[in-house]
């Protein structure tokens, strides 16, 4: 968490981004032949690396927050959309009721979905930012921290 | 069409062409050759560059002219087109975007190479991707073709044949010499052309109306000559139940297509992280969704102040609609504003066709070097520079694309595109997210799921009223037609997914449990990506 905070002011510059994807890269992974994305040194390790933190309580965390965001979210999308669709095409008499003026059902409907795409957008954004980015960075951090310490002893 | 129109907009096209040589010179000053480079630009891009960059690769000619067109044919059923269109961008957004940009570093198939053995998984990724690609860059060459005739008062077959070929040439030049950083840069300079121009029409219909949209869709269902049923859904698919079912096989291949477009997936790869590409996709999916809402303004004042009879004299699809609007916008043939608002239009719209074309042939050639060329070469040859091939590629492309668009000038551009999204939900979407969210998922699932919708997708097409057994067919002739929809999405898209399902659940390999750890780990903590 330290480390979160002491980075805040850089957090939101690309450059930051820039240096935390150079990390990536250690020289593993520059010597890999072109179609394999993965070090292949010292495998053994790295893959225990992976199954140790995908069991770990932290990385449990993230991952059901992410899923317990986009799951329900993606359904509700899903649902409203193949029922907009749906409607449109067998009961285009209900889309067709006038509300006020020239604008009918069918039309706020479409502003709608429109509404709820940015307000989807709007919430999954911020829903990231608040609940899983910190802890997916310090995650990121560690792992690579375990693999590159791993690595150089095997 | 006088040669005052013909003029300008030649101007305005070729300074286009001429800012993007510049540009792709420019950047390719530097080049260093490395895979990276090419295919992503060494990931060096900002959030909103990229995020202008994807509004550029999905804001297609077909969705500037084709859905302004249809609506002004058949209101608010055009409507329903931009709303799916929109909507996907969510699919991308939530399950999408920020977990392949952790897992993989070019392609759609390194995502899902990651936990399987490599080498069937790769073929197969790659067929599809290839496949997909081909169909959606063939439909923006007869595109290209039809719109420069129309546009340019250009005659017979011969001004097309020769605009598909320029094209072609064009698109190689860029992908070949720039790779990703010049198709970027193309990508943004045209959205935010196209922005710019679709801005400028919407207020100015606005004003025309002095902002009041009620006397604009009472004007527009009045001149329709449909009366309220313009504002309401079913002029265009109210028939019978064919109809309606080849809509909503549409509306999902829309929804769900986007997220498996290859051009689209290979975009995330640009920017350096998983948050970057998130940022990225809000960007687009602002953009794009002011978009949208501004093609239904100008779509419904299309109607209004030009009228459906006239803009289907003009072109029996209506993909002149927009054009039109602007030449009266300007003040009418003859005079100097209209005569430039109208080129502009026309400029606008061949620079939309020139950048999409450009990031669709970098997607595939990417597809094509790094897992077709990477799989099926022999394991003794001379390895070449991965770049040099995908440069090759590019070519290779180029030259089926031209040839396809020559042989397809006749086919309507909206049924391409709309089979290009079929066969990207069909085949990539399942595969892409059953290697990120299913534990169990095993090789020969991978596998299955890729053909499993790719083949069922080109086959129902085959067997559709498009290909035979109706007057408007490609082989009006003949009838072996058994498949009743235009689009196959309805059907392929739950047999790509069953048949993941089937092939998982049928293989005896046990799915690889550090493998599928690693995926998940980096996919939502983006450790180790690249």
């Amino acid at each position: 968490m330290q480390r979160s905070n002491a980075g805040d002011v850089s957090y939101d510059d690309p450059w930051y981004d820039a240096l935390a994807s150079g990390w990536g890269e250690s020289a593993a992974a520059v010597a890999l032949p072109p179609a394999r994305p993965e070090p292949e040194a010292a495998p053994s390790a790295a893959a225990d690396i992976y199954l140790e933190v995908q069991r770990s309580a932290a990385f449990q965390e993230v991952r059901r927050r992410y899923r317990r965001f986009v799951v329900p979210g993606a359904v509700a999308f899903l649902l409203w959309y193949v029922a907009y669709v749906v409607t449109a095409t067998t009961v285009p008499g209900l889309m067709a009721r006038p509300v006020a003026g020239a604008v009918n059902v069918g039309m706020l409907a479409g502003l709608g979905q429109f509404l709820t795409t940015f307000l989807l957008t709007w919430a999954y954004v911020r829903h990231a930012r608040l609940r899983r980015d910190r802890a997916a960075l310090e995650l990121r951090w560690d792992t690579q921290e375990l693999t590159r310490g791993r690595g150089g002893a095997a | 069409m006088t040669t005052d129109h013909r003029t300008t907009a030649l101007l305005l096209f070729s300074a286009f062409v001429a800012v993007t040589l510049i540009i792709t010179t420019w950047v390719s000053r530097h080049r260093q050759g490395s895979a990276e480079e090419f295919y992503t630009g060494n990931r060096l891009f900002s959030p909103m560059e990229n995020g202008f960059a994807i509004a550029g690769d999905y804001m297609s000619a077909a969705s500037f002219l084709g859905i302004s067109g249809l609506i002004a044919l058949v209101g608010y059923d055009g409507m329903l087109y931009s709303v799916g269109f929109l909507v996907a961008w969510l699919v991308v957004l939530f399950l999408v975007a920020e977990l392949v940009r952790n897992c993989g570093r070019f392609t759609l198939a390194d995502v899902v190479a990651a936990r399987m053995r490599e080498r069937p998984v790769r073929i197969a990724a790659g067929t599809s991707s290839v496949a997909v690609s081909v169909l959606y860059l063939v439909a923006q060459m007869v595109g290209a073709g039809s719109l420069v005739a129309l546009l340019l008062g250009g005659t017979g077959e011969a001004v097309q044949a020769w605009t598909v070929v320029g094209v072609g040439a064009l698109m190689v030049i860029y992908v070949s010499l720039g790779g990703m950083r010049a198709t970027t840069w193309i990508q943004i300079v045209k959205a935010v052309l196209l922005l710019g121009g679709t801005i400028t029409l919407t207020v100015l219909v606005l004003l025309r109306f002095h902002g009041d949209v009620n006397r604009l869709l009472h004007t527009a269902a009045e001149r329709s000559g449909h009366g309220d049923a313009f504002l309401a859904p079913g002029l265009a698919y109210g028939g019978d139940w064919t109809a309606r079912f080849d809509f909503i096989s549409l509306g999902l291949a829309l929804v769900l297509g986007t997220a498996g477009l290859p051009h689209i997936l290979s975009r995330f790869y640009t920017v350096p992280t998983a948050r970057a590409a998130r940022r990225s996709v809000v960007w687009a999916i602002g953009l794009i969704g002011g978009f949208y809402l501004m093609t239904i303004v100008l779509g419904f004042g299309a109607a209004a102040l030009i009228g459906p009879d006239a803009v289907r004299a003009s072109h029996a699809s209506g993909n002149t609609a927009v054009p039109l609007l602007a030449l009266d916008l300007g003040g009418g043939a003859g005079t100097t504003g209209g005569t430039v608002l109208f080129a502009v239009v026309a400029a606008v719209a061949f620079a939309t066709i020139l950048a999409v074309v450009a990031g669709i042939t970098l997607a595939s050639s990417a597809s094509v070097a790094h897992d077709l060329y990477a799989s099926l070469r022999r394991p003794g040859g001379k390895p070449r520079s991965e770049v040099a091939v995908a440069r090759v590629a590019a070519v290779g492309i180029g030259v089926v694309a031209i040839a396809l668009g020559l042989l397809a000038r006749d086919l309507n551009v909206a049924f391409l595109v709309g089979l290009a999204f079929a066969v990207a939900a069909s085949a990539n979407l399942p595969v892409l997210l059953y290697s990120l969210f299913w534990r169990g998922f095993t090789t020969r699932g991978a596998v299955w799921s890729v053909y499993g919708g790719l083949i069922p997708a080109v086959v129902l097409v085959l067997l559709s009223p498009v290909v035979s057994g109706s007057p408007d067919s490609l082989f009006p002739g003949v009838d072996f037609q058994v498949f009743p929809l235009q689009n196959p999405g309805l059907v392929s898209i739950p047999l790509g997914f069953l048949a993941g399902w089937l092939g998982t659940v049928t293989s005896t390999e046990v799915p690889d449990e550090a493998r599928h750890a690693e995926t998940e780990v980096r996919s939502l903590t983006g450790a180790g990506a690249a």
